[in-house]
């Protein structure tokens, strides 16, 4: 197990190299906007220009910029700085890293709970109206788009705007305003956040646990006199579940990496916000720093899935 | 070639899966030693049979012999030529010559094609300059030979049943006329009632096209019928080789009399009349087999200091049976313990 | 009093295709130590017939009809509560494949006590006490460590034991075996069966024993039911069965698998055709398809499972007259095929049974 895990992490390195390589090269070999001219403002001079380039090294060749950008990462963890407002990067990803954890972590829960329930009804009562209403309703919402959903949501709900005004309006979430406030502001954005994956997740489970629940082992668990429920609990639910939970740590690892659409409708400040309004303004360290952060987050959560994953089902071994 | 000049010799056969470990580049600390050192000889036109537990490699060596896998040492010799390292484009002209046929008749067929394109598909890939109308009627004639109705053929697997489906099996293994037929459990997954419709036809196949096959099961009773000798596989070795009727009558080595002991007999009064032998234990792992004879662990029969250190060889003993033994059984002993030898 | 009365039972499907008779009028009933064994192919209703003992085969699509009686009490119309007092405590059961019938994350230890607590009140401590004691019963070595292990971890015959061990934490009258040995290699078999036998003699429990294999019921059985298409059609002490079988199909099995006891250069005799549909089942005897002896009237009546006589408590439902069954056995063990003893049979004159005929007459 020790030595998986650390051939793990030495790939997730490798791995990370590579991704850095990679958009390093697509920002800045490909054509996009020269940095220089974006940085030099309105009224930019071919001098001006020509001093920043100067000063940002970009006449350097590729691989010199490059390895003095890992470097930077390396040894000084600087994912470099925003040419617009001259503002190192580090500290924007980790000013809005907390708002996008509250955002994804607080969704996660939600789904997580509404997929398992709705999932777990649905397949014990297979082919009832119940579970019919439950797939539809689920088949509409990974159907609906984001924003579409977030403003039906705020049209719907929010304190300004909304018919019902039970929960705070878009723009208001502030995590300096304490907790409780904060989670009060992020009530919709959860809810639109989690709709669609609740919707996967219900589908994921249902299938899995009526898959399951047709296993030998439930057979067995019916044969012992086990109710009904026990069977469906802890001997189906606990194999139907475990799976689950592998989809549950990549899409949250994707998801830290920026809700960019739900953070955008309900104006959080988050880091898809940030990599949003940066690519926007052509902001590219900016982006480059989030799309690593993306990775980062991604490679992470599948480790962590992977080792749960062997304590969580026994058969598995590293 | 004469009838019961060997076909194929196989000489200290070896196939070790390589178990690996280790950060960056995997060492190799240990092997699964699924055949290790087996050597016997396939005659022409008769039916070899490979009995053993599961474990015991003798899928392995069938594999093997087709060339499915590829051997860690040792030599294949069909008709003389060595084909254990021959590359996959020197090998072809002799895949047309060994076929098998495979245990499962519901996942050895692909679900999307029909029996016809099925059954065709050896002719396409070794006789392609065959036209699509010659095809079709020759692959009729095969449906027909197997006791199949040619009129289906343009019917899916599915719309078959298990024994139809293995007869397609059959088909599609002797649609090149081979010289070897590797059967791999053809029978066990099928209904006893229909068992014996495709022992009959694999019989009655050999004797008409004159067919060597290799039959492997684990029932012990449906390869006494099949075969003409047989070679009893235990933890990857050949512990015991002889003629049918030798080997029932007095099996020699003591894992062989187990077996036998152990197979129920359908027939009340016998079954009272025998000590069963039962064997303690399980079969070891075959990643750490035994020392020196890989069934001293087992084996009813042992003498420490002598089983544990010294590998006993395939020799011929008592009634021409060879069995790598030291203490072989006695007829005496047989006879408690397999009431059906008639020994 | 027999421990296990089942009258008249049937156990239909209705399904997208059409109703399945899975299990179609069958009666057979065990006292209590005994060993019955249900003999039959896939689809014969050999499993679904046991599995209705236990209950399992409730639901929305089955119609389930007859009378079960279990220690005298009904099962079939008892509700879910009593019959799972029943499932795992009086009456337990173990299955084919062993590493599937065990859940695969739990250990072992904890799945035996389970079963233990949903039958009786006692504490986790002494709940693994007994699963350790049971365990040891059949034949694992250090039960108390192996009860920390998961399934995987065993091998195949272990696992087996595993299973026989957890169906009689809570001292069962009687076990259902549903082909316990099937997914075994042969010595592996050998030692389960062993372990029947041990248990069925220590403990005194009754077993049902369902496998396709008749050479397993020969070892270990009492008494012998041969099913077909959902029926029983020939029932009789184990003996019997083998020394005088009545029912073609009887005859069709024994002759049709390769044995250790026969010639080996024997003819194999298969049974022609193949097993039915229970949804359109032939009319009259449902094996007339396939049986060598079928005359114009079995595809039209229906045979019962009638007493064969002289023989006590051997029963069979075949429409051809005793003395022609009794010719074309004795035939038929000979070696003879069946085209051949049919002749014989024909040539003695033995077509001139009584019951039969009655039969045939009134249907005709």
């Amino acid at each position: 197990m020790g030595t998986y895990i650390l051939r793990r992490l030495l790939w997730t390195v490798v791995l990370l190299f590579f991704v850095t390589a990679l958009t390093f090269l697509i920002f800045n070999v490909l054509p996009t906007a020269d940095p220089a001219k974006l940085r030099a403002g309105r009224n930019q001079t071919p001098e001006t220009v020509a001093a920043i380039r100067d000063q940002l090294n970009l006449d350097d060749p590729f691989l010199t910029r490059f390895f003095s950008y890992l470097g930077d990462l390396l040894f000084h963890f600087d994912f470099g700085t925003s040419v617009l407002n001259d503002e190192p990067v580090r500290p924007l990803i980790f000013e809005a890293l907390p708002n996008t954890l509250m955002l994804v972590l607080g969704a996660a829960v939600v789904w997580f709970v509404i997929g398992v329930v709705i999932g777990t009804i649905s397949a014990v009562k297979r082919g009832s109206i119940l579970d019919r209403v439950a797939m539809t309703t689920a088949l509409v919402a990974i159907s609906a788009p984001v924003y579409w959903l977030g403003l039906v949501a705020l049209y719907l709900f929010s304190s300004d705007l909304g018919v019902l005004g039970l929960f705070p309006a878009a723009g208001t979430y502030d995590a300096s305003r304490g907790v409780f406030t904060s989670i009060s502001s992020l009530f919709l954005p959860w809810l639109v956040l989690a709709a669609a994956f609740s919707a996967i997740y219900a589908r994921l489970l249902r299938s899995n646990l009526l898959e399951t629940m047709s296993e030998d082992y439930i057979r067995t668990a019916r044969a012992k006199g086990l109710k009904e429920r026990t069977v469906v609990f802890k001997h189906g639910l606990r194999s139907a579940i475990t799976p689950i939970i592998t989809v549950l740590g990549l899409d949250i690892g994707i998801l830290l990496g920026g809700a960019i659409l739900t953070e955008s409708v309900f104006g959080i400040p988050g880091i898809g916000r940030l990599s949003f309004d940066a690519i926007q303004r052509n902001d590219i360290d900016i982006v480059q720093g989030a799309t690593l952060f993306l990775a980062l987050g991604v490679c992470t959560m599948s480790l962590l899935v992977d080792v749960l994953y062997a304590f969580l089902d026994p058969r598995v071994r590293y | 070639m004469a009838h019961g000049d060997p076909l194929i010799e196989v000489r200290d056969l070896v196939k070790h899966f390589p178990i690996t470990k280790g950060l960056i580049r995997a060492k190799q600390v240990g092997a699964v030693q699924a055949v290790d050192g087996v050597s016997f000889d396939i005659r022409e036109g008769e039916t070899l049979g490979l009995v053993g537990e599961s474990g015991c490699g003798k899928s392995t060596t069938a594999r093997l012999l087709t060339r499915l896998l590829d051997p860690t040492s040792g030599t294949i010799e069909f008709r003389g030529k060595d084909i254990a390292s021959l590359s996959r484009k020197e090998l072809k002209p002799f895949r047309r010559d060994m076929q098998m046929i495979f245990q499962d008749p519901y996942s050895s067929l692909n679900p999307r094609k029909t029996v016809g394109s099925i059954i065709s598909e050896p002719f396409i890939i070794h006789e392609p300059s065959v036209g699509e109308k010659d095809r079709k009627c020759r692959v009729q004639e095969l449906m027909e030979q197997v006791g199949l109705n040619p009129e289906h053929y343009n019917r899916l697997p599915h719309e078959f049943s298990g024994g139809q489906r293995q007869r397609i099996g059959v088909a599609r293994a002797i649609a090149l006329k081979p010289k070897l037929i590797v059967a791999d459990e053809p029978v066990s997954a099928l209904d006893v009632s229909i068992q014996a419709q495709i022992l009959n036809l694999l019989r009655d196949l050999q004797r008409e096209l004159g067919l060597t096959i290799v039959f492997i099961a684990h029932d012990l009773s449906v390869v006494r019928h099949m075969c003409d000798r047989i070679a009893v596989m235990y933890l990857g070795r050949v512990v015991e080789l002889a003629g049918a009727d030798e080997l029932y009558n007095h099996p020699r080595h003591p894992y062989t009399g187990a077996l036998l002991s152990a197979v129920p007999v359908p027939d009340p009064r016998l079954a009272k009349a025998k000590v069963r032998q039962v064997l303690t234990g399980d079969v070891p792992s075959p990643t750490n087999p035994p020392s020196a004879c890989r069934f001293h662990t087992r084996c009813p029969k042992v003498v420490m200091g002598k089983c544990d250190v010294d590998d006993p060889a395939l020799d011929p003993k008592e009634g021409g049976n060879l069995a790598a033994c030291h203490f072989p059984l006695s007829d005496r002993e047989v006879a408690t313990q397999v009431p059906t030898a008639a020994a | 009093m027999a421990l296990l009365e089942v009258e008249d039972l049937r156990v239909h499907f209705k399904t997208d295709d059409g109703v399945v008779k899975a299990v179609d009028g069958i009666s057979y009933s065990v006292d209590a130590g005994q060993t019955l064994g249900i003999v039959g192919e896939s689809g014969s209703g050999k499993s679904v017939s046991s599995m209705t003992v236990m209950g399992l085969t409730r639901a929305k699509n089955a119609t389930i009809t007859g009378s079960i009686r279990f220690d005298g009490k009904e099962l079939l119309t008892a509700s879910e509560d009593e019959l799972r007092a029943v499932r795992g405590g009086p009456i337990s059961m173990i299955f084919q494949d062993p590493l599937s019938s065990l859940h695969p994350m739990y250990k072992i230890g904890k799945q035996l006590v389970e079963a233990v607590r949903t039958h009786q009140d006692v504490s986790k401590a002494r709940a693994l006490d007994r699963a350790v004691e049971m365990l040891g019963l059949v034949g694992i070595p250090e039960p108390r460590r192996r009860a920390d292990s998961y399934p995987h971890e065993f091998s195949g015959g272990m696992r087996q034991r595993v299973m026989i061990a957890m169906a009689l934490c809570n001292d069962p009258k009687l076990l259902i075996a549903d082909e316990p040995t099937t997914a075994l290699d042969v010595t592996v078999q050998a030692q389960i069966l062993d372990l029947l036998e041990k248990l069925k003699r220590e403990l005194d429990t009754a077993i049902v024993l369902i496998t396709h294999d008749l050479g397993v019921v020969a070892e270990v059985t009492d008494d012998i039911a041969v099913m077909y298409a959902g029926r029983i059609v020939e029932k009789a002490h184990r003996d019997d069965i083998f020394a005088a079988p009545e029912h073609p199909y009887t005859w069709g099995l024994l002759r049709s698998i390769p044995r250790l006891d026969s010639p080996r250069d024997e003819e194999l005799v298969p049974i022609p055709g193949r097993p039915p549909s229970l949804i359109n089942p032939p009319s009259g005897c449902s094996f007339h398809p396939r049986c060598p002896y079928v005359r114009e009237a079995h595809t039209r009546v229906d045979p019962l499972l009638e007493a064969v006589p002289g023989a006590a408590g051997h029963e069979v439902a075949c429409l051809l007259p005793p003395a022609t069954r009794r010719a074309l056995w004795a035939e038929l063990s000979t070696g003879a095929d069946p085209e051949a003893a049919k002749a014989v049979a024909t040539a003695a004159g033995a077509g001139s049974g009584t019951g039969s005929v009655r039969r045939e007459e009134e249907a005709s």
